[in-house]
């Protein structure tokens, strides 16, 4: 029993997951009606169907950037990205009223939501390029399209917020499915299909691979490079996904606002569920459950009434306290107190 | 010898030879772009830019990033205006605002240096901090009415020919040379280079290392508080959303003057360069009155990416060189 509860402790997943069950339980303490879930008009109603709900964007990014961060990369233009791909949305399905009052698309839905996809894409694939054949830092080759992302997005909306009236387009982001929001569904989709792609395939192996030891793994006949651009290409892609369920969310396009600060949450929820910044390993679910971290937090925020700009404060002591239980001098450090305390206590 | 100093000055020739071909465009496009007060405008306007900029150059020249710089800027406006508000003697406020940022700075390089960790992420959580604690002071726009702060803000220096220099301007260039100063002359500036260079050389050569890369931090805190004190003569308000996103301005503007962003190579005059060409696609943009303001930041990631590829190229002849 003690040995179960010992490599139950040592899983990757028991620290971050306790974290949400505090989380989770906190927030119960504060306002019962917290974790009650209900059925209103045909789907599921409650904090946490809201919770996932909202933290689905947030996942699918999350998920692209601990694939890049497994390969020690970093991508910081998921937030412009998100942007330009709810630009290229809104402007594709824009919404014209016919004289029956009813309101049709531009271009056939399925266009619009294929050629956002297919730019974010190449936008990630542009950031993969500047770091495998420009053989750039990866802050500094995401840097530029973060920097230019937002002015590109601007110049595709002429610098207004562009609104969305044709219907069928706020499934997304506002719909339901078997009772649960469509966003979640979109999610899970995505998660199971790279769960089965890294277990199920040697590509797995060859993420931790080159992650591990760059150098090694082509020595080893791993294709880092080329691995590498379909895994910053994903991560663009993903962004782009994020940004349709925002847009279709708001139901609308705000290039100055969409995606904001999205990159920082990202890379927050990936350290958050315990994938190393420094490559190699990583963990899908955890960053999931970090995902939801936030999430939560944010909702208890709102929920707890405190002002809401205490998140950013809460966020920045949460970071800091992962990032010193991260490091290996800290750990030193604290194994150097307490074994000194017991010396005195004994 | 010789080709290495033509090799590490070469960008910095780039970036001025850019900047003089913008101007010169400019000049040959728009009437009245050659005005002298044109060019120190480009200053006045940029001044915290400009500061917050040299203490960059310092962090990535030791091979470091600061990402907090932007929200640091904003809670000195901040700490400033409430402080102010509260009835403060102004230059007390300026010496609180000083120290606060020096500290920041610190702890953020104490958390790199001592426990190892990325300095990109404790900026970012330093950045989340900072911005955090701005709300926590006020989620609206705190106004300054002090007579000393108004007096200062309208301040002119007048150097001849109708063309005058604000306090914020001259705070700016002399942060500048006072900057070449301590990176060229001092035992911290070339440390700094050195630990750029190799950290374990640097180490194994005897330098304060550990001190100095807290230092780096601690420098870069202070100047971004002091270009939130200069933003504040500018604004005459604290406001938690000042300066959002200026972090990827002043490291735009740092890679720009020619410093390598894997660290060691690089000048604060070439930063200087870097301020005044984000300035003037600013200044051309707003002369040719039919492009949009969005263009600045499409033109600032193009140039971005122009400078990286040229860094790479040189790196590379630097490696098959030595």
């Amino acid at each position: 029993m003690k040995n179960m509860f010992r490599l139950l402790m040592r899983h990757a997943l028991f620290w971050p997951s306790i974290a949400l069950v505090l989380l989770l339980a906190g927030s119960a303490a504060f306002n019962p009606a917290f974790l009650s879930v209900s059925w209103h008009d045909g789907h599921l109603y409650g904090n946490l169907i809201d919770i996932l709900n909202r933290a689905a964007p947030l996942i699918i990014v999350s998920l692209g950037m601990t694939l890049v961060i497994a390969v020690r990369g970093l991508d910081i233009s998921v937030g412009a990205v998100v942007a330009i791909s709810a630009a290229v949305a809104a402007l594709m399905i824009g919404g014209s009223f016919s004289a029956d009052g009813a309101v049709n698309s531009d271009y056939p839905l399925w266009a619009a939501l294929a050629t956002a996809l297919a730019v974010a894409a190449a936008c990630g694939l542009w950031n993969g390029l500047l770091v495998v054949k420009a053989g750039m830092q990866p802050i500094v080759a995401t840097l530029i399209l973060m920097v230019a992302g937002r002015g590109i997005a601007q110049l595709l909306t002429g610098g207004q917020i562009i609104t969305i009236y044709y219907a069928p387009f706020f499934t997304l982001g506002n719909g339901y499915l078997l009772g649960l929001p469509v966003a979640l569904w979109i999610a899970v989709l995505t998660w199971v299909a790279l769960h089965l792609l890294l277990s199920r395939t040697a590509l797995g192996l060859f993420v931790r691979a080159i992650g591990g030891n760059p150098e090694a793994a082509r020595v080893a006949g791993v294709r880092s490079s080329a691995i590498t651009l379909c895994v910053y290409t994903f991560c663009g892609l993903a962004a782009g996904i994020a940004g349709l369920i925002v847009s279709s969310n708001v139901k609308s396009a705000d290039a100055n606002n969409a995606g904001q600060l999205l990159e920082l949450d990202a890379i927050l929820a990936v350290t958050l569920g315990g994938t190393a910044l420094t490559g190699g390993r990583f963990t899908l679910a955890g960053t999931i459950i970090g995902a939801l971290i936030i999430q939560t937090l944010t909702s208890m925020i709102y929920s707890l009434g405190v002002p809401p700009e205490v998140n950013l404060v809460v966020k920045a002591a949460l970071v800091f306290t992962v990032m010193l239980l991260q490091s290996a001098e800290f750990r030193a450090l604290v194994g150097r107190a307490t074994r000194g305390t017991r010396a005195t206590s004994r | 010898m010789n080709a290495l100093m033509n090799r590490r000055l070469l960008p910095l020739a780039v970036t001025m030879a850019l900047f003089v071909a913008m101007a010169a465009f400019g000049a040959f496009t728009y009437d009245g772009f050659l005005a002298p007060q044109v060019f120190l405008n480009l200053i006045i306007d940029n001044a915290f830019l400009c500061i917050v900029a040299v203490g960059m150059t310092f962090v990535i020249l030791s091979g470091g990033i600061d990402l907090s710089v932007g929200a640091v800027i904003a809670l000195a406006t901040m700490i400033s205006a409430a402080l102010l508000a509260a009835g403060w003697n102004p230059y007390a406020a300026m010496a609180v605002v000083l120290v606060v940022g020096a500290v920041f700075g610190g702890l953020q390089g104490y958390l790199i240096q001592r426990f190892g960790l990325a300095p990109f992420i404790v900026t970012l959580a330093g950045m989340f901090f900072a911005r955090g604690c701005c709300y926590l002071i006020s989620t609206e726009s705190i106004p300054i009415n002090d007579a000393t702060y108004a007096a200062i803000a309208q301040a002119r220096i007048p150097l001849g020919g109708g063309a005058s220099l604000t306090i914020g301007g001259l705070i700016a260039l002399a942060v500048v040379v006072l900057a070449m100063r301590v990176a060229h002359a001092t035992e911290f500036g070339r440390t700094v280079y050195a630990i750029g260079g190799g950290e374990s050389s640097a180490r194994l050569m005897g330098l304060k290392v550990d001190g100095t890369k807290i230092g780096v931090y601690l420098l870069s805190g202070l100047s971004a508080a002091l270009a939130g004190i200069v933003m504040t003569f500018y604004m005459l308000s604290g406001y938690s959303l000042h300066a959002m996103g200026l972090e990827l301005d002043a490291i735009a503007a740092v890679v720009i003057g020619g410093t390598l962003l894997a660290g060691g190579v690089g000048y604060v005059a070439g930063t200087l360069f870097g301020v005044l060409i984000l300035g003037i696609i600013q200044t051309l943009i707003a002369f040719d009155g039919s492009l949009s303001s969005w263009w600045t930041r499409i033109v600032v990631g193009a140039l971005l990416l122009l400078f990286c590829l040229l860094q790479r190229l040189f790196e590379g002849r630097t490696h098959k060189g030595a």
